[in-house]
């Protein structure tokens, strides 16, 4: 059980208070993470991941566990914590005003 | 009853503002989208209330929003804008080649014949489609091949494109217009295209009169009369009377030639509307007093229309895609500010009435003319 938290625009876009839980099988990874998400929201296709690169888009970060896995890369396993439901993965909007 | 419905897109979200036809007592729904960039909203003119909205933020994107309500409920549908093949390069600023990036869509133009058939002018320059009803879209490539795209340059806003226009009486012709690009026209229906910005003259590019190159703001045409074509340029405001293939400059008396939004009036199409702003570096209008210019005579002569405006201490814009005219017999003209004021004139520019005055900073107006 992955717990996911999006910042509150996504959260309105794809309709669900609080947090988002998947069930994935397998490597959990980034990507694996953002594709079950879209697969279970398509409304957010292109909202974290560029449509044409399938990279996360620049304002937006990814922490776990108080660590910033922003840089890390996709394929790489997330913290156990985050694997074991104990700490959810936090997708957060840079801070920029405007 | 017959009346009105107005889509206002701000910075920070959407509102639809109704009335019927006196226009003065109004009703304010929004924000839509609170919080997002609505660039653009409009009606299909063949079911009106099939409604499409460009919603965008800097942090998640470009999304495109539908309605088949008029407005009252919205469902998101297709947001993967891909340029066909390898995009390629337009010029940056400063000339240096610079990979063209999807960034967001500046204007929806839905088909004058199918609902579910609408166009989308996005940044970096070119011209999407979507023939089901937004739920995927295609690019029209021949626009973004042309052999000048490559140096192509973006104006203050970026590589818009930002003004699409069909003719109503012929389906294989269209207008479109890209800042920094110019003016240009398909006859093939979008599979090639031509510039059209013979007689533009722009200080500022190498050579003035340039086939591309220049910063056309917003052209505007009389569903009557296809080929007439208005056009706020950066500086001069232009008028073609050969569907583009020639301009002439018709500023006139006008107190500066600087602008973004033009309009025709619905029933007159020699009757034209401007908002003169001071200069390319101070985006207000001159003496902080908001003037609407209208020439009845297709340009050249033009008159101040002031009551009920701002006159003193006035120092917003009115953006390109702010400005619109409905068709009711007392030819309505609105328009909104970035100050967040949406005017309305009820007799075709006479005077004016604020609908609302404390909105985010309006990026688009459109009117819906209801039965």
């Amino acid at each position: 059980m992955i717990r996911v938290v999006l910042p509150p625009h996504l959260r309105a876009l794809a309709q669900v208070d609080g947090e988002v839980v998947l069930d994935l099988s397998g490597r959990v990874t980034l990507r694996s993470v953002l594709d079950a998400l879209e697969a279970r929201y398509p409304v957010l296709s292109g909202t974290i991941r560029d449509h044409a690169t399938r990279q996360r888009r620049p304002f937006l970060r990814f922490f776990a566990c108080k660590e910033d896995l922003s840089h890390e890369s996709l394929d790489v396993e997330l913290p156990k914590a985050v694997i074991m439901g104990h700490e959810p993965l936090l997708v957060v909007g840079a801070m920029a005003g405007g | 009853m017959s009346g009105v419905r107005v889509l206002v897109g701000t910075r920070k979200g959407a509102f639809i503002l109704t009335s019927d036809e006196k226009r003065e007592q109004w009703n304010v729904d929004g924000p839509h989208f609170g919080g997002w960039e609505l660039y653009h909203l409009k009606g299909s003119p063949a079911d009106p209330n099939r409604l499409y909205a460009s919603q965008s933020s800097g942090w998640f994107g470009q999304l495109i929003q539908r309605s088949d309500d008029g407005g009252k409920t919205w469902e998101a549908v297709g947001n993967d804008f891909a340029y066909d093949g390898v995009p390629g390069t337009h010029q940056w600023y400063d000339g240096t080649p610079h990979p063209w990036e999807f960034r967001r869509v500046w204007h929806l133009e839905p088909s004058l014949e199918d609902p579910d058939v609408v166009y989308a002018g996005v940044e970096d320059a070119a011209l999407f489609l979507s023939a089901d009803g937004g739920r995927s879209w295609e690019e029209l490539p021949g626009l973004r091949r042309h052999e000048s795209g490559s140096a192509w340059q973006p104006g203050a806003g970026g590589l818009c494109l930002h003004t699409i226009l069909g003719d109503p009486t012929n389906p294989d012709r269209m207008f479109v217009a890209i800042s920094a690009a110019g003016a240009f026209r398909t006859d093939d229906a979008g599979k090639t295209w031509k510039p059209i910005n013979r007689g533009l003259r722009s200080e500022g590019i190498p050579d003035p009169t340039a086939e591309v190159g220049h910063c056309v703001h917003r052209i505007a045409m009389h569903s009557a009369r296809p080929n007439v074509l208005f056009m706020q340029k950066h500086w001069d405001v232009m008028r073609s009377d050969d569907a583009g293939e020639t301009w002439q400059e018709v500023s006139g008396n006008l107190p500066t030639d600087f602008g973004f939004a033009i309009d025709v009036h619905a029933h007159e199409p020699e009757t034209i509307y401007v908002v003169p702003i001071k200069s390319d570096s101070e985006h207000y209008p001159l003496d902080g007093s908001l003037r609407v210019y209208r020439s009845r005579s297709g340009g050249h002569e033009w008159e101040p229309l002031t009551n009920g405006l701002p006159q003193q201490d006035c120092y917003v814009n009115v953006l390109r895609d702010a400005m619109a005219v409905d068709s009711l017999d007392s030819c309505g003209i609105y328009f909104g500010t970035t100050g967040g004021q949406v005017y309305v004139s009820p007799d075709s520019g006479d005077s004016w009435k604020t609908i609302v005055h404390d909105l985010p900073p309006v990026l688009s107006v459109e009117v819906q003319t209801l039965p």
